[in-house]
Parts: C-alpha cells; structure tokens; sequence
C-alpha cells in the first residue's frame, strides 16, 4: 500500500477527483470533480444518517437510501452503461439489500466502505448471474460516491409482479403499506394483527421480495 | 415500482436494530449446533467412562482449550467476515497462536518421548477414526452456522465457508473430546487439527454455493 508523502504528485492519492473527460464532461460531473475534498464530510452526514437509521429513525432511514440510490445509479451506470436495462433493477436489489442487512454494520467502522462493499458484491454478482466476464480492475470505495444521479430508470422486472407472487396476507399488508401509505398500526388493524406482527410480517415480505429479486433476475 | 417507492416501503420496515444483533445471531447458532452434536454423541458414542476423573488432568485440559481456542478463532473471524467490508485480525491472530501452541507441545512432547514409542504418540489407537468422526458432529454444527452467516453479509464466500467449517470443526472437536480418550498432543495437534481442517474443507465448498445473497 502507498503511504501519502507530502511529494507525491495529487493523481497517486487515494482520494483523487475523477476527472473530467470529454467523453464523461458533464457539468454534474464537473461539480462532483471536488468530491474527493469532501469524502470525509459524506462519510461524517452518511453515517449520521445510518446511526439514526439504527436507532429507528424512519426518516434518517428514508434520507439515506434515497442518496444511496443516487450514488448506485451513477456508480452502476458507470460499469454497465447507462442504457443497461437493469440498471434500475440492480439498484433497488442493492437498495434492498442495505436494507435487509443493516444489522451487519460496524458502528466503530467506516459507513463508505460497508456500503461500497455491498454496491460491489451485488455488482459482481448480478455480473456472474448475466455470465458477463469482466477482467477490469475493480475500483475503490471513493468511487462510489464519484457522482450522483437522480434520474430514475425503468426497472424492468417490475417489483410490483414480484409482489403478486407473494402469499397473500404478506402481499396485502405490503400494498396496504406501500401504496395506500397506511401506518404499520393501521396496516395491522386492517389485516387483523397488531403493529408487531404487522413490522414483523413487512419484514418477511421483505426479505422474500428480496430472494425473489434475485432468483429471477438468474 | 419506482424506486422512492420502494424506498418510502422500506423506510417503514426500521424498527431499532442492536448493537450485539449479529453476534447474538451467531452465538445462538453456535450454541444450536453444539447441542445437535452433543446429542448425536451421546446417541453414537456416549462419553468416556472416566470422563469425571479426566476433568482433573492436565491433557484433558490441553486438547479442550486447543479446540475451544480454534472455535473461539473462528468465530471471531467468521464474526468480521459476515460484515461487508470490516477490518480485524484478532480472529486470524488467534487461530495461527493456537496452532502453534498445539505444533510447540508436540513437538517438545515427542522430543521427551523415546524414539521407538514417538509413533505410537502420534497414531494413538483411533487415527484412522478421530478425523472423520469429528467431521460428522461437525456436520449439523456447520449447517447452523451456514445458516447464521447467510442471514447477515459475508461477501468473501469461500472464505467465510471455510471459517464457519472451522468453527462447526472447533465446536465438533471440543464435543468428541468428551468421549475421545486420546490426549497425547502429538495425536491432537495431527488428527483432531485434520478433523477441523475436514470441516473448513466441506464449509469453504459449500460456501459459494449456499451463502449468496
């Protein structure tokens, strides 16, 4: 690994600024040019974000996926073009996936490269499952929050299918949440079961939703 | 559906996680697996009939933390591995200090022993059967730690395989040293080490396959 001297030329740090291309030179990618300076500030908001997440902040949860999501796009677009149709695909799966296994964050640790890892195992998998063989070198955590990109793609297998072939207490209780916005307590209510069973219940449909997401995108 | 939908879907589904939610998942596979193999032993072996009088014996002691020490590593390592990107080296520091505390012991073990009795330290009367029997407790033990794993995030699949091979081997070892008699360290560093090694052989190619997510 390289240590940092105060010599070495500001290309060699880890932390350099993509820079702008003629290919890539968008003004979203100019202003996200002086990303590198602020890695640090991105890790400090995100991980407070993840924090409050934990702690059972649902709107600290929602901030953050909703950035993840930006920063997925434009990283996945990067590797697999823009065009690919499952990019949107590839980004709810790993959307979910931050999701469902939140628990597995080490709060002593770094939130970029606990995220960054997960972007790059989905990334790797969704590649090998389209039997895709990449031989490029694989890029680093600051890579991942590059640039953002909020302009939403089709995803092509749609979630909502993926939903019908759910059981149908656990399909109900996920539109009941889902579409008609109910509260956990009124979903549960209506479904005949209290909150708890009702989160509980969510929960399961979840992580469902998630293997169905990936055994059909095979 | 459009991904802020999926979004404000998931934002409902945060209830508080804790801090000790993957250690606790672990521990209770752990303990699950322990206990299957535990009554698969007594099913198929029952424990030494001198099992009370060994509890007061040095080498009874030596082989029981050998184990323990490699489960404990492995835990410690499968601990980091189930967590996307996490550092630590404790677990990897405590398994290689264990293998060489056992290889240490037998060796100097074997230096004391008189040449022509140096084979029979090593081979004791069940090498052909202590390896392979360990490896069968340590079946269930691994399949309840797959379990676990898969639940949380290994990315490194291989890799985490192995190292829950290696603590369902641990675990496995630690049990069948209830009923093994053997307590020469020359046997145990050679046969309940390839006993273990078995486990993380069949984890490490289980791992890909069963531990994607």
């Amino acid at each position: 690994m390289e240590i940092a001297t105060p010599t070495l030329p500001i290309t060699n740090l880890p932390w350099r600024p993509a820079l702008p291309t003629a290919k890539t030179g968008s003004a979203r990618d100019a202003r996200a040019a002086g990303w590198g300076r602020c890695l640090s500030d991105i890790e400090a908001r995100m991980k407070g974000l993840m924090l409050r997440g934990l702690a059972g902040d649902a709107a600290a949860h929602a901030g953050l996926l909703a950035e993840m999501g930006r920063y997925l796009r434009s990283f996945f677009a990067r590797r697999l073009g823009r065009d690919a149709a499952d990019l949107e695909d590839l980004v709810q799966e790993t959307l979910l996936a931050i999701h469902l296994k939140r628990e597995t964050y080490d709060r002593t640790q770094p939130f970029t490269s606990w995220v960054y890892t997960i972007a790059r195992y989905k990334m790797i998998d969704h590649l090998r499952r389209r039997k895709v063989r990449r031989t490029e070198e694989l890029d680093e955590a600051s890579d991942l929050f590059a640039s953002e990109d909020a302009e939403e793609g089709d995803a092509k297998l749609d979630l909502d299918r993926v939903l019908a072939e759910l059981p149908d207490k656990q399909r109900s209780l996920l539109e009941d949440v889902k579409i008609k916005g109910l509260s956990m307590r009124e979903a549960g209510e209506r479904a005949g079961i209290s909150e708890g069973a009702a989160k509980v219940s969510v929960h399961r449909a979840l992580k469902l939703l998630a293997g169905r997401f990936r055994n059909e995108n095979g | 559906m459009k991904t802020d939908d999926l979004i404000a879907m998931l934002a409902k589904d945060s209830a508080p996680v804790s801090k000790r939610r993957v250690a606790g998942r672990l521990v209770a596979m752990c303990a699950a697996g322990a206990l299957v193999a535990f009554g698969a032993l007594m099913v198929w072996l029952g424990v030494r009939p001198d099992l009370m009088a060994a509890l007061h014996t040095g080498p009874y002691w030596m082989k029981t933390v050998y184990t323990l020490g490699l489960a404990t590593g492995g835990f410690a390592l499968i601990e980091r591995l189930s967590r996307p990107g996490a550092r630590g080296r404790t677990g990897a520091v405590l398994v290689a200090l264990f293998l060489i505390a056992i290889v240490g012991m037998a060796m100097m073990q074997l230096m004391r022993t008189p040449p022509d009795a140096r084979m029979a330290a090593m081979m004791g009367s069940s090498w052909t059967k202590c390896p392979w029997r360990i490896l069968a407790l340590a079946l269930p033990v691994l399949a309840a730690v797959l379990y676990g794993v898969r639940q949380l995030a290994p990315t490194r699949l291989t890799l985490a395989g192995a190292t829950s091979g290696l603590l369902a081997g641990g675990i496995a070892a630690t049990v069948y040293g209830l009923y093994c008699e053997e307590t020469a360290a020359p046997f145990v560093a050679i046969w309940y080490t390839l006993g273990m090694g078995l486990s993380a052989a069949v984890g490490a190619l289980l791992g890909r396959r069963v531990l994607a997510w």
